[in-house]
């Protein structure tokens, strides 16, 4: 299966949900903010929402800005 | 202030800040981008005793992980996260809803550019962008060029505060639209923060002294050799400004008008 994440594909070998993605490519969970396909997926549904093949994912965070 | 430092002299303090239905007690707004590391950025947060402090948004580096900035911001400072990087009202909104969705608050910074030469920020799209997040119940900043007709679109639509450009984004240019600025100060009935292009702390108590509200400063505090020092030094100007302001400053004139009586000289007057 492979997914679009943060503009870059990735290739993944097994069935994720999006919590399992954030955990392995994020340092900070619970300061993440995702968006799956454009929409906004609250953190009470990360667990429960399972990353299906062709998903554009968007994690973001904060960064220093003025 | 109410006794305008006659009954209590000795600690003569400014009145409080109020904004987006909070009081503030500094007027010091300071951005976090730039700066060469986090020890400097927590130290000038400190030293610069800002209340509102911002911060942007932005996708994740997930082959390389990032320290979180949030580590460094103490839990009582008021997060006003930026929309920058919106090239349009569109964008905008959508990263303003993004930010909400961290649980940081619903504090938001508008910052539409669709120049990447002067950085200027795109009025009518930041009008739009304000109309529509302050029905969804943000607190929305919006950083804008100085145009009074503008000003007035963003406080209608919504804007709790306008935030002219006193020049260009990082540039250090200090107050190049002062006059717009002032027509802004005496028309708006709204705070006005001047944001952008202030380089040193002389110009933010110069913005102070004109009677704007509040100033927020990043590049100039998180560039210096010394962030923590001049965190402290504009923090202390914008104060001076500010009082500078109270105190209603006396009319300049063309003429000397000696400080000292002219009459009681120990010699006569031929």
């Amino acid at each position: 299966m492979i997914i679009q994440l943060n503009g870059t594909q990735k290739k993944l070998t097994q069935a994720s949900t999006l919590a399992g993605i954030i955990t392995t490519f994020t340092k900070n969970p619970e300061h993440v903010i995702a968006e799956v396909n454009g929409h906004i997926t609250k953190k009470a549904s990360w667990a429960k929402t399972q990353v299906k093949d062709g998903d554009v994912i968007e994690l973001v965070s904060f960064v220093g800005g003025g | 202030m109410s006794d305008l430092g006659l009954k209590n002299p000795e600690n003569i303090k400014d009145t409080s800040f109020s904004l987006g239905g909070r009081n503030f007690t500094n007027r010091f707004l300071l951005g976090t981008g730039k700066f060469k590391n986090k020890k400097e950025l927590s130290a000038s947060i400190k030293a610069s005793g800002s209340q509102i402090v911002t911060v942007a948004l932005r996708r994740i580096d997930v082959e390389r992980h990032e320290e979180n900035i949030l580590e460094y911001i103490p839990d009582n400072v008021t997060l006003l996260i930026n929309t920058s990087g919106a090239r349009n009202a569109e964008e905008a909104i959508r990263l303003a809803r993004l930010a909400k969705e961290a649980g940081y608050g619903n504090w938001i910074k508008i910052e539409v550019i669709n120049d990447s030469k002067y950085l200027l920020p795109d009025n009518q799209e930041t009008i739009k962008a304000t109309e529509t997040l302050a029905k969804e119940g943000f607190i929305v900043l919006p950083y804008m060029n100085p145009d009074m007709y503008a000003a007035r679109d963003l406080i209608s639509a919504g804007a709790a505060a306008v935030m002219p450009l006193g020049s260009l984004i990082g540039s250090n240019q200090g107050l190049q639209t002062k006059e717009f600025i002032k027509i802004l100060i005496n028309e708006i009935n709204a705070p006005i923060i001047v944001d952008a292009g202030i380089g040193a702390p002389s110009q933010a108590a110069e913005a102070m002294e004109m009677g704007a509200d509040a100033v927020l400063v990043n590049t100039a505090v998180a560039t210096a050799q010394h962030p923590p020092l001049i965190a402290k030094a504009f923090a202390m100007a914008i104060t001076a400004g500010r009082l500078s302001f109270l105190s209603k400053l006396p009319p300049v004139s063309e003429k000397a008008n000696a400080s000292s009586p002219l009459t009681g000289f120990l010699y006569n007057n031929k």
